[in-house]
């Protein structure tokens, strides 16, 4: 290991000396920190850990999840672990996938004053603005496959001019999307009518009764299916 | 990346190991034309396993010495906190007045929890007599961190009786057949459930996109891109929020209550900012707290999420409840090894089942990409430790390469994009371009295996007490497949909910108590183990030791 190269970072205004290279979680934690909140996946999946900052001689604030930026020299770092942002509730099956139905549940959408400033804080390169634009004309599939790999830490929604509530929003789009334009396959349909069947059931409870050189036998003989693109 | 070492680097890597990246691509396009080597047979998978698995050191387990599985062996650092006392002191809690009463208290946050709380309101049991309590926030879990996909029998070329068969044979026949027969059986319920919650699976002209798994025998891994548990427990939480459910988050449980029966009677917990404690009384009490990756068995890293502190295991086993196959614990063959910044972090095994092969330092294949997780990880461990042919980084850690260009190679550009966009995100934080260069890998601890014992119906053996997902054991015997851990949170999240409703319908819990935590305690002292170790710990401690020595603690 070789030696570690300090540099000095700025926590809440507080000066400390943190190791290069090493994530602002990481280094917040060598400084001292212990997260109760602000903590959750580790690995930038789960949004807690969304992170505000701005580089030393810059006046711009920048945003990232603490989990997965490294430190720099002289950043002024803290976090925002939680967004108070009012979801709409409803009932999935009851809703009518017209073009307005996102603009009842959000309204706030129609405010949207494209600044673009969503997009500019999403630590996951979502086209965010695009998406409520694609929302407010009521394209369900458009804010779907834009908001996909939304991380829902709520980054966006704290920087809105408009507080437009987005991660709700387009988490309420990709489900109704999913029930009113991509079909369940058909195989999954008879897959589940033969189990009401008990067919399945039968077969199980045959390997149920087999002791371990009969269950080895039939690992070994297992015929391993082609790699394949479609099913 | 920071300018002191983006200096030294060529697109990420430095330049010892650029040098190795140029062997592995001098040997890409004969190793994509001979495809991937076999297989190995039995006899060579118990051979790796007992030469290079982890579990296979006999030196770095105990056997646990009071409660249910006394004399059973368990990692050091699961023994040590379950021969420790307890944090709370129990004549300190005023039990007398519970500070809420309710049918149902779920124990946790993630995707057993919330599948369970889904289940009991539809069997019956109105919002307002559920509680979720969770440790961080509803759904920073492991649940939301799965990437690759969700098992499921669910094609005309497969059969839960061919699921059931990959399942045990993967396990080492160490299973228990009732709960895989139930995992297998609820696949194609539970897909056909998130279909209706209107969760986005990856389809082609209207079909799964399904692929192999290590270990399995059909493909039915379905996906949503990389993001298969961020979809999933994104769209169930809304779930739970339409529904109205109420949740308390950075509220953990410590202790389970007791009834005069022996009976669950719901919880204490704490609330993380106040420090002060709640007192839940509940009929029904679910268990679904996750795994114990945060307690870094054998000092390795790990995939798991930051609450990830195996508090489920300790608090039922005070209760009287079984551990099984504790013995037993998940490495994933490929977390990330390089750069250190993202050490121990999960790479995803679809990134193997799209085509990337493991290849040691000189650029030479050395194992079938999808053996079952255990063999994979064996391994990868040999090849860097027996055979000397790993890629060592800066930081003095070594690791193979997973040739991830292999992936655009054989379905086309743009795939890695497409289909493994979080991987690509996540290299590409820190300059690295995995539709360009390999990955370095090494085995990371990711989950565990065993855990309260539990029945088909998601029963423990504390009657009033119910366990899913990852804290519960048996499922997955001595050895985890891709893509069944999704499906054991549903599967077994959705029954501990109905079977927690249909008890609570007709038990009411009497006084709660904490006698049991005496008992555990006198058991403790008259095993002899004095120690100052307190349990469950809730959180880990990654502050620096040189801190932590200089601490003084005046507003506690």
């Amino acid at each position: 290991m070789s030696e570690e190269k300090m540099m000095q970072i700025f926590i809440m205004g507080k000066a400390y000396d943190v190791p290069v290279g090493v994530t602002i979680m990481d280094a917040m934690e060598y400084a001292g920190y212990r997260f109760v909140r602000g903590a959750g996946c580790r690995s930038g999946f789960c949004g807690a850990c969304a992170t505000v900052y701005r580089k030393e001689g810059e006046y711009r604030l920048e945003f990232a999840l603490a989990c997965q930026e490294m430190v720099e020299e002289g950043m002024h770092l803290t976090q925002l672990p939680f967004t108070p942002a009012p979801r709409s509730s409803y009932v999935l099956s009851e809703l009518d996938a017209d073009e307005n139905v996102l603009l009842q549940h959000y309204p706030a959408i129609a405010r949207c004053v494209s600044c673009n400033t969503c997009t500019k804080a999403c630590p996951q390169d979502i086209e965010v603005m695009d998406y409520v634009q694609a929302a407010l004309r009521g394209d369900l599939k458009k804010v779907s496959e834009l908001s996909f790999d939304c991380i829902q830490c709520g980054l966006c929604s704290m920087r809105c001019p408009a507080d437009i509530k987005h991660s709700h929003l387009a988490q309420m789009a990709r489900r109704l999307y999913a029930v009113t334009q991509s079909p369940e396959p058909d195989h999954l349909k008879t897959r589940m009518s033969e189990l009401a069947e008990g067919i399945h059931e039968v077969q199980l409870d045959a390997l149920m009764k087999m002791n371990l050189d009969e269950l080895k036998k039939q690992y070994a003989a297992r015929v391993i299916e082609a790699e394949g693109e479609e099913s | 990346m920071s300018q002191a070492i983006a200096g030294q680097l060529q697109s990420g890597y430095p330049a010892a190991m650029r040098e190795s990246i140029a062997k592995v691509e001098a040997t890409r396009d004969r190793r994509l034309k001979e495809g991937p080597r076999n297989a190995m047979s039995a006899a060579q998978r118990t051979q790796v396993l007992q030469e290079w698995h982890p579990d296979y050191k006999a030196d770095k387990k105990r056997a646990i010495q009071v409660g249910p599985s006394k004399g059973e062996r368990m990692p050091h650092e699961v023994a040590d906190l379950l021969e420790a006392y307890p944090v709370v002191n129990p004549r300190k809690i005023d039990l007398s007045s519970p500070d809420i009463e309710v049918q149902i208290l779920i124990l946790g946050g993630g995707g057993a929890a919330s599948v369970a709380a889904l289940f009991a309101h539809e069997e019956g049991i109105p919002t307002k007599d559920i509680l979720m309590v969770s440790k961080l926030r509803h759904g920073d879990c492991n649940s939301i961190m799965a990437q690759g996909g969700i098992q499921a029998a669910d094609r005309e070329t497969d059969s839960p009786a061919s699921h059931y068969i990959d399942v045990l044979g993967g396990g080492h026949y160490t299973n228990n057949p009732e709960l895989v027969k139930a995992l297998v059986n609820d696949g194609p319920l539970m897909i056909d459930w998130h279909e209706k919650l209107g969760a986005l699976y990856d389809k082609v002209d209207g079909q799964y996109l399904e692929a192999h798994g290590g270990g399995t025998s059909r493909r039915r891994m379905h996906s949503a891109k990389d993001y298969t548990g961020m979809e999933l427990m994104r769209v169930i939480r809304d779930e739970v929020r339409n529904v109205g459910i109420p949740v308390i988050e950075f509220a953990p449980a410590v202790e389970l209550l007791l009834d005069k029966q022996g009976h669950a009677a719901g919880a204490v917990l704490t609330n993380l900012e106040t420090e002060e404690y709640i007192v839940v009384k509940a009929n029904a009490t679910v268990l679904a707290t996750g795994g114990f990756g945060r307690l870094h068995i054998q000092g390795f890293p790990t995939t798991n999420h930051y609450g990830a502190t195996a508090d489920g295991l300790i608090m039922a086993y005070r209760a009287g409840v079984r551990l099984i196959d504790m013995d037993s614990v998940q490495y994933h063959p490929t977390g990330v090894a390089y750069p250190a910044a993202i050490l121990g972090q999960l790479a995803t095994e679809k990134l193997r089942n799209q085509g990337a092969e493991p290849v040691n330092a000189h650029g030479d294949s050395f194992v079938f990409p999808l053996e079952p997780r255990d063999v994979e990880s064996a391994a990868i461990i040999r090849e860097c430790y027996g055979n000397n042919n790993g890629v060592s980084t800066p930081s003095g850690i070594r690791g193979v390469w997973l040739d991830t260009p292999m992936i655009d190679a054989i379905h086309g550009k743009g795939t890695i994009k497409k289909r493994l966009a979080a991987m690509w995100m996540m290299w590409h934080r820190h300059d690295i371009d995995i539709t360009v260069d390999p990955a370095l890998v090494f085995p990371t601890l990711h989950y565990q295996n065993g855990g309260v014992e539990i029945d088909a119906d998601a029963r423990t053996s504390v009657p009033g007490l119910f366990a899913g997902g990852e804290v519960a054991g048996g499922v997955h015997g001595k050895n985890r497949l891709m893509g069944n851990s999704l499906l054991d949170y549903n599967v077994f999240g959705r029954r501990a909910g109905i079977s927690a409703a249909k008890w609570a319908k007709e038990h009411a819990a009497k006084s709660p108590t904490l006698k049991h935590i005496e008992a555990f305690s006198a058991d403790l002292e008259s095993a002899g183990i004095k120690t100052d170790r307190k349990a469950p710990i809730i959180l880990p401690d990654y502050r620096r030791e040189a801190v932590l020595e200089r601490r003084l603690r005046i507003l506690t």
